[in-house]
């Protein structure tokens, strides 16, 4: 039987209401009395020197308030990264100033190079096409091996070369990998792409800000995953200003998909120019600003080898990848293509030695950060696609090669740094096999041949590492930052409670599972709880939503502060039914004394917290109010197996997703509805990268798909019936939920079965086709068929 | 977007005479002119809207059993219509709905974006194309990737299609914008058979001739396989496909096409 409520419920997510209804209340419905709105000037060059900027006449056209340059921000920091990565020979990373606006240089196109501020947006666009700039054209720097090459043209002319970093890992295991490479049975060798994708949440990024000159106070609505990061980046290290002066609120956001985690210029500088011309700055970014302004996805160019014994066991790993920074550092990007990435590379397998190289470039292309998965679907997408080449190459079948180096005993400490706590991954490759009716496969493939096309299936099974942490170890590892998160429960007089959290809502639906948990804990109705975020003044320091860690991490400090209520209540309880503290029991929201019918409702005792007539205060203080911060013990790690079936139109290369199984270990589940829809998502997403998305640019540096004319977004009709499982569960062991985390796995696990499933479909009509670059457009399928 | 006046007239002829203005514009169904102006691409001063034109808008038959579409029809009234199965199947997988209900034929046709459907439409069944001067056929209309052979202020005001023995419209998607990568329309005459093909070729719309001519020879599929694929090189070579994959496309989807025709 289902529940229906608590922990382990389908509860319909309340905040669906809202936005089904057009009810949400978006940054860009904020609008401040008397706000004047901001037009960014862009550079339409990849790279150039600016010579001039002229905005005499620009200045006296109607309703300008004033026009902004390099000049204002004299004095003002740049954007800052928040994560330093020390490289193989124990330097620190080269990391070039971000400038809020364009310093006599332009580095992609779509950097800032000027804003107008003016009373409406039409003015303020009119001013600016009135603003001269000249702008002396560069050599685009675009191909990452290219940029790397003695005397190639330099991003940045301060740094030494476009080399970010040379990260090795784990060092002390490169010879050894390397003689275990040269010494091995068979060696697999595939060099693959991961391209280049753009998020798209559907709602635009947005900033507003204000500034009060009676109390000196800032506040900034910005479309954001985690509002008190950018109170943090942006006040600390941008701008000067403390926080209690500076209030940050992500309201009601469309979406994020780590686009929105960054401190973004556009933010600093609606903050700034709010106080510089006395009232409120508004700026939205238009769909197409969005394509060359919000930091850009994925973007590796790999080569990964695997060492085998004559029975196909994995004996070592080698990976060398080039990952694209763009232009600038943007928040997270140097952590994404190490510690996101190459901790990963062991996967479900029990490889024993295992490099990783990771050379982070520099080019004239706009920043690369985190996008759902986050290093983990490169990691996930090239050691799949090895796999599943090594076994044709074996003659083993797919399914049998990856079983037979499955880990299967936990704790497992990988050779890359991580320790898995739990899996089962057997049982998911299992459940995979019956979902997808793997056994039936032939049969099918008959059919589709006599309709004269060419079916095929692949296969990935994946690990991730969710819920980042703990914050003693990312800070060796270069993060600038903590990695906990916390929660203050505030149960009100009456019972009814508000649970502030640092997680951020964007879609995720925590307004619904939040409350479950802490629904279940005390035994009410969901509905006497809700769930405030977003607003650096209402709730405790948050570290935002981003890598799966919401549940896992702030649904874990939601726990804690709410086993502190329960501690109190009892308490309180014990008093008022003169029992002894430790024979007090709370169930179904009533306490009551073990033994006995003594029966106190939550109600009354909550109730006693606020009107302390009968209550112990010389022992309790009266109220019922507790905050917790969670810092966890180790990552989570969800893993799965995916199938995709397809197939191949052979006439006009067009792959057709036929179906798609997910069966997932994502731990317990809160709620499973709000579960499968997360794992929807991110197939959703996962497809998109494989098949359809592509980020590309010209050899100029021009955006080739700078709008949905161009830039393939997935349709419902690109997209099969889902088949979705998260039955198999083997709980986290080290967070009080036993959660592990389901927001990306999807878009993890999905491209390497889609591609796999083409390569299959292909070979199976006797194509000598091994590995397709993403996506998979018709075009490139009829090629590589025809090739 | 730029400030506008827009004119609604209630006449051809005030059409035009408002047309004569300094720098109006058409106004049709808005699909390609109105993203247009929101990115600042275009600055007239006056739109001039032909879409409440009675005289412009709606279907009928001629005495010669030519379908007349008024220039102002939206593709969802031809999609609906069905009486030439070919152009109703090609009007009904324009974009999406609201496209449908909102964009018109004159409109897609003055424009001839080299990737559109109509012009498919009207080359391949050797329509004639009136506008408030004039009647020009299909053949003498299309000049190129968005060139026309209309003049500065003419309307296009109704475009007539004999309706053939059999068509069929064949459209490969580009997978972004779902307009045409490669579309082949296929119409069968008794005077002999029309293939006209969009989206493959820098030169916009263009007829394939060797194909009609094996078409015209025997009305098969046969006929095509025996053909080569007309040559890559003058086909758009972009991030979508290369110029002999469009090539390609333009074989398989004629095929395709004599297999579908009804
Ligand atoms: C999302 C989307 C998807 C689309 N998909 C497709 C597709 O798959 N296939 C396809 O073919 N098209 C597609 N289109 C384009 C669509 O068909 C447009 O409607 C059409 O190209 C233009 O017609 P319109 O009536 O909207 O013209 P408008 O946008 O109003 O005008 C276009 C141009 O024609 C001129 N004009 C308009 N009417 C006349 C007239 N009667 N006489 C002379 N000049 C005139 C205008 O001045 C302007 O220069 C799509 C458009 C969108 C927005």
């Amino acid at each position: 039987m289902p529940k229906d409520g608590g922990i382990g419920a389908s509860s319909k997510r309340r905040e669906d209401l809202r936005f089904l209804t057009g009810k949400g209340k978006y940054t860009d419905d904020i609008n401040l009395q008397g706000q004047a709105y901001a037009y960014f000037i862009r550079s339409d060059v990849a790279h150039g020197t600016i010579n001039s900027i002229d905005t005499s006449a620009a200045e006296k056209m109607p309703g300008v308030e004033q026009i902004f340059t390099a000049k204002d921000f004299e004095g003002v920091g740049g954007v800052p990264c928040g994560w330093q990565v020390t490289d193989r020979h124990g330097e620190v990373m080269q990391e070039p100033k971000h400038p809020v606006l364009a310093e006599g240089k332009v580095r992609h196109v779509g950097d800032p190079i000027a804003v107008v501020v003016a009373d409406s947006l039409a003015e303020a666009r009119d001013a600016a096409e009135a603003v001269e700039i000249d702008i002396t054209e560069l050599e685009p720097v675009l191909n990452m091996k290219d940029a790397l090459k003695d005397g190639a043209t330099k991003v940045h002319d301060d740094l030494t070369s476009n080399l970010c970093y040379d990260w090795g890992f784990v060092e002390e295991n490169r010879e050894a990998v390397d003689e275990a490479i040269k010494g091995a049975h068979h060696v697999t060798t595939l060099e693959l792409k991961n391209n280049r994708l753009v998020a798209n949440p559907m709602e635009p990024r947005v900033a507003v800000a204000e500034f009060d000159s009676s109390t000196e106070e800032y506040t900034l609505y910005t479309t954001s995953q985690n509002p008190h990061v950018i109170r943090l980046l942006m006040g600390a290290f941008v701008l000067g200003i403390p926080e209690h002066r500076l209030r940050v609120v992500a309201p009601d956001v469309g979406g994020g998909f780590g686009a929105k985690i960054y401190h973004y210029a556009e933010e600093a500088f609606c903050t700034f120019a709010a106080k510089q011309v006395g009232r409120p700055v508004k700026w939205t970014s238009s769909r197409s600003e969005a394509f060359m302004s919000d930091a850009h996805g994925r973007d590796h160019v790999t080569k990964i080898e695997l060492a085998m014994d004559k029975d196909g066991h994995f004996l070592a790993l080698r990976t060398d990848t080039h990952a694209n920074m763009g232009a600038y550092l943007s928040t997270f990007a140097p952590s994404i293509p190490t510690w996101l990435h190459g901790t990963l590379m062991a996967g479900n397998y029990k490889t024993p030695l295992i490099y990783v190289n990771v050379k982070a470039v520099f080019t004239n292309t706009v920043p690369v950060d985190a996008y759902r998965g986050a290093g983990r679907p490169e990691a996930t997408f090239q050691l799949e696609r090895v796999v599943d080449k090594a076994a044709r190459e074996m003659g083993i079948d797919p399914i049998e090669i990856r079983r037979r180096n499955f880990i299967t005993e936990f704790p497992y400490a990988t050779p890359v740094a991580v320790e898995y706590d739990t899996g089962d991954y057997h049982a998911t490759m299992d459940k995979l096999l019956e979902m997808s009716d793997h056994a039936g496969f032939d049969k099918r493939a008959e059919e589709s041949k006599k309709n004269g096309k060419l079916r095929g299936f692949g296969i990935a099974h994946y690990i991730e590492a969710c819920g980042i942490a703990p914050s003693n170890l990312v800070g060796q590892l270069g993060a600038r930052a903590g990695l906990y998160e916390s929660a203050t429960v505030r149960v009100n007089a009456t019972g009814s409670i508000s649970v502030m959290t640092g997680s951020h809502s964007h879609g995720q639906g925590h307004e619904t599972s939040f409350a479950q948990v802490v629904a279940d804990m005390i035994g009410i109705d969901e509905q006497q709880i809700d769930i405030v975020h977003g607003d650096t003044s209402k709730t405790p320091m948050g570290m935002g939503t981003y890598g799966s860690r919401s549940i896992a991490v702030g649904g874990s400090a939601m726990v804690r502060a709410t086993e502190k209520i329960i501690a109190k209540a009892k308490k309180i309880a014990a008093h008022l039914m003169e029992a002894s503290e430790g024979d007090i029991e709370l169930k179904d929201g009533a306490f009551t004394v073990a033994g006995t019918d003594k029966s106190v409702a939550w109600g009354d005792v909550t109730l006693a917290a606020y009107v302390p007539h009968n209550y112990p205060l010389e022992e309790i203080e009266p109220g019922l109010e507790e905050t917790a911060f969670y810092d966890p013990a180790n990552f989570t790690y969800p893993s799965g197996a995916y199938g995709c079936e397809v197939e191949v139109d052979p006439e006009t290369g067009k792959v057709t997703v036929l179906g798609f199984s997910a069966a997932d270990d994502f731990g317990n589940i809160i709620n499973p509805m709000i579960v499968e829809g997360q794992v929807h998502g991110g197939l959703a997403q996962g497809i998109g990268q494989a098949l359809v998305e592509n980020c590309a640019y010209d050899e100029n540096g021009q955006l080739l798909s700078g709008s949905y004319m161009d830039y393939t977004m997935p349709r419902a009709d690109d997209l099969p019936m889902f088949n979705v499982d998260h039955s198999s569960i083997t709980p986290c062991t080290h967070n009080p939920l036993g959660v592990k985390g389901c927001g990306e796995a999807g878009a993890i696990g999905s491209p390497p079965a889609l591609v796999s499933a083409v390569v299959d479909a292909l070979q199976r009509a006797g194509h000598d086709v091994t590995h397709i670059d993403m996506p998979l457009t018709p075009d490139r399928v009829w090629a590589a068929m025809n090739s | 977007m730029y400030d506008f006046e827009i004119e609604k007239p209630g006449s051809i002829a005030d059409a035009v005479k408002a047309l004569g203005g300094d720098e109006a514009q058409a106004l049709g169904g808005g699909q390609t002119l109105i993203p247009t102006l929101k990115q600042r691409l275009a600055s007239p001063s006056t739109l001039v809207s032909l879409s409440g034109l009675a005289e412009m808008v709606g279907i009928c038959k001629d005495d010669d059993g030519r379908l007349c579409i008024g220039g102002a029809t939206t593709h969802a009234a031809v999609a609906a219509d069905g009486s030439y199965a070919g152009l109703s199947g090609l009007a009904s997988h324009i974009g999406d709905p609201a496209v449908r209900n909102r964009g018109t034929i004159g409109g897609s046709l003055a424009n001839n974006d080299p990737s559109a459907c109509y012009p498919a439409a009207a080359l391949g069944s050797g329509a004639t194309i009136v506008t408030n001067t004039r009647e020009i056929a299909a053949d003498d209309y299309f000049k190129g990737m968005f060139e026309t052979a209309l003049k500065e202020g003419e309307i296009i005001t109704e475009v007539k299609f004999p309706i053939p023995e059999k068509s069929n419209y064949q459209k490969f998607v580009q997978p972004a914008s779902r307009f045409a990568l490669v579309g082949v329309f296929v119409a069968k005459y008794e005077g002999g058979v029309r293939v006209a093909v969009t989206g493959a070729s820098e030169e916009g719309v263009h007829r394939w001739t060797a194909a009609e001519e094996a078409l015209n020879a025997n009305f098969s599929t046969e006929a095509i396989a025996a053909l080569d694929a007309p040559s890559g090189d003058g086909m758009i070579n972009d991030l979508h496909g290369s110029g002999d994959y469009r090539a390609h496309l333009v074989k398989v989807m004629t095929g395709r096409a004599v297999a579908a025709a009804a």
